[in-house]
């Protein structure tokens, strides 16, 4: 062992230099890793774009399709309830859809949805997870009608515009979907129209 | 101790030479992972002469339509006929009893047959069918022997040329090959990067050991 | 913040040896400076390790016991990367016996297994024995043909080992005996999931748990007695006036740096095998395992990975009668003798000099000559047993036992050794 005339700004520059490259390589090498439990092909088919057909819905009616294991609702509305929707602004929380997180930028208007008569919405209230019922006839709670959650008294409009004085946070969540024709949606795909 | 080494290297060739195999005459597959538009006609055929027997469970209609550059919308009605899905793998109708009645032993998946047997010896059997009048179905195959499975291929064969139909069976050749390692060319284009990587890391890594060592007399 | 850290690690190592350890394990820990190529597979060994444990635990996620061929296949095609965590583990495998091999042979060579460090060798023979089981019990997993064939082959092998070879018990009364046992091992009647599910919890969990104690136990007790080197000269009789052998070296940073160009190396070769050649022809994956099980259909040849192969040679190759028992419980004999041997080698090897440098040509000749036998015999494991291969086996089983148990004790009474010296030669490479 001799230390005498060491160099130690080199050595100091060699680890650097050596950790610095390893360091790239352990990221990289990080990457198959982390990637790995994103999810794979299957569960990709699995929550692959679902299909509904509307072609048969009445007004007032609701389809209930499985879409990513969670409840999506399509509902036919009729011209009372959509009559409704800007009378009942003063008692909501967010009317205006400005979180944008729970809708789409197409579904950003007064009814929430592309085309007026059709409500597309993800059926799980937005405050603890349950799956509110479907009130197509007035109630006490809901002049208008709409949904309300039987867990925690959540009520959201015919919109799916949370109203005031209810736990759930924000308003129900329009998935992203699109019309393959009239008669066809598609959850899950913009591939289709997303204009009315 | 490096001469120990030495004679250790002088053992492996008498060992490995006793191990080359008796080949059984396999003619050389055209292999090309790299040309598209071969095993784009490979997966026609596939779907058209093969599937309606054997699937190819392990392979996603839209995966194969990536990596072969086929637009998923076309790959959905011409070569999709099972399912509504292009997310869902390319399975077939039939049973595995069904496929047991009709030919005596039920017709395999092939997502992997060349790399169970080899493209040469896929190639060679599906170029090796010969008439012979003693066989249920009038054939006989030269690598196969007794083989259960119908000449599917003799009305494309009489519609070719020699030539031609050897290389729709290369091409279907090629495009099991592909089905058996879908990922096999990225795996070796990403290994390139990998060893150049390996190779930058290791200059700095020797040249600290060189600087460290300069202590040890 | 250096003043933090210090205050940090104080504060820990008022709690916890860490500083102590630290210095007794890396900065502080002498090891020769004469260090050879051989001695890079002692941290490779750990490399391989590591890669199979992340490895393993990333398969776990997506392996299904029940659907062992189908869950394989999903995922080398379907998971994100699955692919690469796949090949790495199984190529993984491969590389930790070829590892582990060449380091077993660099005791041989230099007599590491001698006194002080018999604890050392049997530890590291633990590990080897944990390691066939583990090989065996992962090559089941991916649940291909040769996975069924090899496992059926194997636990029928267990299921004869004890009793056809005990007097004083029939061979009807054996036979039922082994038929519960091979019944007991499979949990069925068959090789079934039941079978598959059994292997991947041992695989999983209960054989790493003991691989990893085994691995800290022989670090404990190589760096308690301290490392042997190519010359086998004792560092420790040679001390200078602080107590510090004068032919060692801290081991951080002197090893640490010199081992990490090696690992890069051995990380090179390591990636040119998964990224170009993961089935290496047959060797590593093999062919009939890409189609699933299938109990009615026997591959043409089957033949145990490579690793297995000198010892399903022996176990191939002895085909004698004798003192009662039949040919197949010899079989079981020689291969189960072959590992034992390999445990007592701290005290068959009588030779009074450490490393083979100093021993005469004898001891050279031989111990090459049984080197290239292991080989030979690995390999003609993988080979049908045809006639002159089954000769050749024969010869090589007779080798492996008589170079143990008779020239290694012997070998030093015919020969004379060059003097060993005081100091280690060669200290900068």
């Amino acid at each position: 062992m001799n230390k005498d005339g060491v160099n130690t700004s080199r050595r100091t520059f060699l680890i650097g230099l050596t950790s610095a490259i390893g360091a790239v390589g352990a990221v990289g090498a990080a990457v198959p890793f982390v990637q790995s439990w994103q999810p794979s092909a299957r569960a990709r088919n699995a929550g692959a774009p679902v299909k509904i057909d509307i072609s048969k819905l009445d007004l007032g009616q609701r389809v209930v399709e499985e879409w990513r294991g969670q409840p999506v609702w399509v509902v036919r509305r009729t011209n009372d309830m959509l009559n409704a929707l800007p009378k009942l602004d003063g008692t909501l929380k967010d009317p205006d859809s400005s979180v944008e997180s729970q809708q789409p930028g197409y579904a950003r208007n007064e009814w929430r949805s592309i085309k007026k008569e059709y409500l597309v919405l993800i059926g799980t209230c937005t405050h603890l997870g349950c799956s509110p019922k479907y009130e197509e006839q007035p109630t006490v709670d809901l002049k208008f009608g709409g949904f309300l959650c039987p867990c925690h008294g959540s009520k959201f409009d015919m919109a799916g515009r949370v109203y005031k004085d209810v736990p759930a946070p924000t308003n129900l969540v329009v998935p992203p979907h699109s019309y393959l024709s009239d008669a066809v949606i598609i959850i899950g795909s913009e591939e289709g129209e997303t204009k009315a | 101790m490096r001469k120990w080494l030495l004679v250790f290297a002088c053992c492996l060739p008498v060992l490995a030479l006793a191990s080359s195999e008796q080949g059984e005459h396999l003619k050389e597959a055209p292999v090309n992972l790299e040309d598209t538009v071969s095993l784009q006609r490979g997966a026609h055929l596939f779907v058209n002469y093969c599937m309606g027997c054997h699937s190819l469970k392990y392979l996603r209609y839209n995966r194969m339509a990536a990596d072969l550059e086929m637009p998923e919308a076309l790959v959905q009605k011409y070569l999709n006929f099972t399912s509504e899905k292009p997310g869902e793998p390319m399975q077939n109708g039939l049973s595995h009893a069904d496929g047991k009645a009709f030919f005596g032993k039920a017709p395999p998946d092939l997502t992997m047959e060349t790399r169970l047997r080899s493209p040469d010896w896929v190639y060679s059997y599906l170029t090796g069918f010969y008439k012979d009048a003693s066989r249920p179905f009038g054939y006989n195959n030269h690598v196969y022997p007794n083989v259960g499975m119908p000449n599917v291929m003799a009305g494309l064969q009489a519609s070719m040329s020699e030539d031609e139909f050897h290389q729709a069976m290369g091409d279907l050749t090629n495009f099991l090959t592909y089905s058996a390692e879908p990922i096999r060319p990225f795996r070796e284009r990403l290994g390139v990067y990998v060893l150049v990587f390996l190779g930058i890391l290791f200059v700095p890594a020797y040249l600290l050991k060189k600087e460290y060592w300069k202590d040890v007399h | 913040m250096m003043g933090r850290v210090n205050r940090l690690i104080d504060w820990v190592d008022a709690r916890l040896p860490v500083v102590d350890a630290y210095r007794r394990h890396m900065s502080e820990y002498y090891a020769p400076k004469n260090f050879n190529f051989w001695y890079y597979f002692g941290v490779l060994s750990l490399v391989v390790l590591i890669n199979q444990l992340l490895t393993g635990i990333w398969l776990t996620m997506f392996y299904t016991p029940s659907d062992g061929f189908g869950s394989v296949a999903y995922i080398m095609n379907d998971v994100s990367w699955g692919w690469l965590i796949r090949y790495m583990h199984a190529v993984g495998a491969s590389a930790f016996f070829a590892v582990v091999y060449i380091h077993m042979f660099r005791g041989l060579m230099y007599g590491s297994y001698k006194p002080p460090r018999e604890l050392v060798w049997v530890f590291g023979m633990l590990i080897y024995l944990a390691l066939m089981a583990e090989g065996f019990l992962g090559y089941v997993l991916p649940w291909g043909n040769m996975s069924y064939w090899g496992a059926q082959v194997i636990i029928s092998l267990a299921g004869a080992i004890p009793f056809d070879v005990v007097p004083f018990i029939s061979a009807n009364e054996a036979k039922e005996i082994g038929d519960a046992l091979t019944t007991w091992v499979r949990g069925d009647y068959l090789l079934s999931t039941a079978t598959v599910n059994k292997f991947f919890a041992l695989h999983v969990v209960a054989i790493p748990i003991v691989l990893l104690a085994l691995v800290v136990l022989h670090i404990l007790a190589l760096h308690e007695v301290g490392s042997n080197n190519p010359d086998g000269v004792d560092i420790k009789a040679n001390k200078d006036e602080n107590g510090i052998p004068r032919d060692g070296i801290p081991f951080h940073p002197y090893y640490t740096v010199k081992d990490l160009p090696g690992v890069i190396v051995f990380l090179m070769i390591f990636a040119v095998v998964v990224f170009f050649f993961p089935d290496g022809g047959g060797y590593l994956l093999e062919k009939p395992n890409f189609e699933p099980a299938n109990a009615l259909k026997t591959p043409e040849h089957i033949a145990p990975v490579w690793y297995y192969g000198p010892y399903y040679a022996m176990l191939r190759a002895t085909t004698i009668e004798f003192l009662g028992m039949s040919s197949k419980a010899w079989g079981l004999i020689a291969m189960a003798g072959a590992i034992v041997t390999l445990f007592l080698l701290p005290w068959l090897d009588r030779h009074p000099v450490r490393s083979v440098r100093y021993r005469g040509w004898l001891s050279k000749a031989f111990m090459m000559l049984f080197a290239a036998d292991f080989l030979m015999l690995g390999w003609l494991g993988t080979e049908p047993a045809e006639a002159i291969y089954k000769t050749m086996a024969q010869f090589g089983t007779v080798y492996y036992f008589v170079y143990l148990w008779l020239i290694l004790p012997l070998v030093h009474r015919f020969e004379t050794s060059r003097p060993v010296p005081e100091r280690v030669t060669g200290g900068r490479h």
